[in-house]
């Protein structure tokens, strides 16, 4: 097995992500057969190989420089939960 | 023959000609999907009142000016995963259920000051993750060829709604074969450009390295139409490159003549299916036929494509996904704890698949993985994309089947993720590589099902495959078979 139950649930807290009991066994099982498969790249020897960067040069500097206008209500419009031109979030410092 | 059935450029020019009206054409779109929409199930939302709207305002621009641009009032269909001002955008996710953007992708600004008419947003593998349309939180969508068998994926409900004429052209995305896969399975036209050649800002992402926005559309000529009104450089997405934007439709013309074609024989093994390597091999002696030189070649490192791409393409997605927080916008589970809003909005608000992606990515990334996952895959995809740099030094272009298998049974592959992610193999190592390609009909399979050829170019040459394929295209009659959705 490349990956185990107590891996996987770190796995899913690193993720911010609950998986059910019901979940974890065949998750388990599935990623494990995947990452097997990711191994036929370890047939392959890169010792002097550069990483990939870009599929294409590019030169993208430019001036910060703010653009957009500020548009409080259109960015509050899909909040989950709101205190007037705020987002109201649950209580993050103890 | 109904007024949905036409292509762009034969809608454009009877649009122009006042032959009918773009609020008549509109019209006969959304009388189309009333009839078929039950059975196939392309769309996750219309917009009829605003359709009908920009269809006037179409009409207004059509009787002040003859000469408008080839999206006036066209009647347009957009995969789910672009924003649309005020338009529900979901992404066919339930955490993305009742999202109202507050801003259009520069695409959809593009197209609807081209004129052209939004008819609704379709249906999509949840987050663009999957090659048949089943991941979607919503429903399946269905291949107007035979509805037992799936569109393809993920721009599934895009590929549909062109193919059963519930729309004239259709916007997809491409990570990994999204737009080339269905286009193959539903038997239309479907172009992913070059990575940086169309802007991907307010596209909903995936994988950043490797999406990109194309034309999914009836015939060749319409792919190129629609490829330049949306082609260009965008200052909101620093990937999208400066350069100028090729009048395509107007370089369709001439002959193929010496044009030298690259076959990879690695593209044509036995996890292949023989009906689909002959029908290539037939549409590329067809282009031999006419003047084109074809060259047998080698990609090597084919075969590890798909093993790179779903590191790196999860990878992305692992850190594209963790935005879906259930703070300022998208699905909140009701919890007091930081920690447990974030855990439980995510568990709910996710599918199996991107769950298993998000997994899969966060694993690659997560330290002790990195270098023996990650930086590995990056490093044969290095490889891949030097593959193409050496068979592109003698060949123009390279032609290959776009998937290994016509369109498969709805169902059989839901519980083989990874039988699911090797239909994706003809397909990924372009978005690895960042090239052009385009799938287009070569035939039919015994149970009637369409067929797809890719042709893959030349960074930034979308010209030289566009012009081969409309070649092909002109000497075969693949594009004009419509389905026929018998009950």
């Amino acid at each position: 097995m490349k990956l185990t139950t107590e891996q996987l649930r770190e796995v899913a807290l690193l993720a911010r992500l609950r998986l059910s009991p019901e979940e974890e066994s065949p998750l388990t099982m599935e990623l494990d057969a995947i990452l097997r498969y990711m191994d036929k790249l370890n047939q392959l020897n890169t010792d002097h190989v550069e990483p990939f960067k870009h599929a294409i040069s590019l030169n993208p500097l430019r001036e910060d420089r703010v653009t957009n206008r500020p548009d409080t209500e259109s960015l509050l419009a899909n909040a989950p939960d709101r205190d007037g031109t705020f987002f109201k979030v649950p209580k993050i410092i103890e | 023959m109904s007024l949905a059935q036409l292509t762009l450029h034969d809608a454009a020019d009877k649009l122009h000609k006042r032959e009918f009206t773009a609020v008549e054409l509109t019209e006969s779109v959304y009388e189309r999907i009333a009839e078929i929409e039950p059975r196939v199930r392309a769309y996750l939302t219309l917009a009829h009142d605003s359709a009908l709207q920009d269809a006037e305002r179409a009409d207004e621009r059509l009787k002040k000016n003859a000469s408008g641009g080839a999206l006036l009032g066209i009647p347009v269909a957009i995969k789910d995963n672009f924003l649309t001002k005020g338009l529900r955008t979901t992404c066919a996710s339930k955490i993305l259920g009742d999202f109202i953007p507050s801003y259009d992708a520069t695409v959809i600004s593009k197209i609807r000051s081209a004129g052209a008419v939004i008819i609704g947003k379709t249906n999509l593998d949840e987050f663009a993750m999957g090659s048949s349309a089943e991941n979607s939180a919503f429903f399946p969508t269905r291949s107007p060829w035979n509805i037992e068998r799936i569109p393809g994926g993920s721009s599934g409900g895009s590929a549909a709604a062109v193919a059963a004429d519930e729309c004239t052209a259709a916007l997809g995305t491409d990570t990994g074969g999204s737009i080339r896969q269905p286009a193959a399975c539903c038997g239309v036209v479907g172009l992913k450009p070059t990575y940086g050649r169309v802007s991907r800002y307010g596209i909903i992402a995936f994988a950043s390295s490797m999406d990109q926005v194309g034309p999914m559309t009836k015939d060749v000529r319409d792919c190129a139409l629609l490829l330049e009104a949306i082609a260009g450089h965008d200052p909101a997405d620093s990937t999208s490159v400066n350069s100028p934007v090729p009048r395509y439709s107007e370089m369709l013309a001439g002959d193929i003549k010496q044009i030298r074609i690259g076959v990879p024989k690695e593209y044509f093994v036995s996890g292949v299916a023989a009906e689909v390597r002959d029908a290539v091999r037939k549409a590329i002696n067809e282009l031999e036929k006419q003047g084109a030189v074809i060259e047998e070649i080698s990609l090597p490192y084919t075969e590890y494509a798909v093993a790179i791409y779903y590191i790196v393409a999860t990878a992305e997605a692992s850190s594209n996904l963790a935005r879906y927080d259930g703070m300022r916008y998208g699905y909140r589970a009701n919890a007091r704890d930081l920690l447990d809003i974030y855990m439980l909005s995510r568990a709910a608000g996710f599918g199996a698949e991107v769950k298993r992606r998000i997994m899969l990515g966060t694993y690659v990334l997560s330290a002790g993985y990195y270098d023996a996952y990650y930086l590995k895959a990056q490093k044969v995809r290095s490889l891949i994309k030097q593959d193409f740099d050496v068979a592109f030094e003698h060949c123009d272009l390279i032609a290959t089947p776009t998937a290994p298998t016509t369109a498969f049974q709805l169902g059989e592959k839901m519980q083989d993720p990874l039988q699911m992610y090797l239909s994706d193999v003809c397909t990924i190592s372009v978005n690895l590589a960042g090239l052009p390609a385009v799938s287009l009909p070569c035939g039919f399979d015994k149970d009637g099902m369409p067929i797809g050829m890719q042709l893959i170019g030349k960074h930034f040459d979308e010209v030289t495959i566009l012009r081969v394929a409309h070649h092909y295209e002109q000497s075969t009659p693949w594009h004009t078979q419509k389905p026929k959705l018998r009950d």
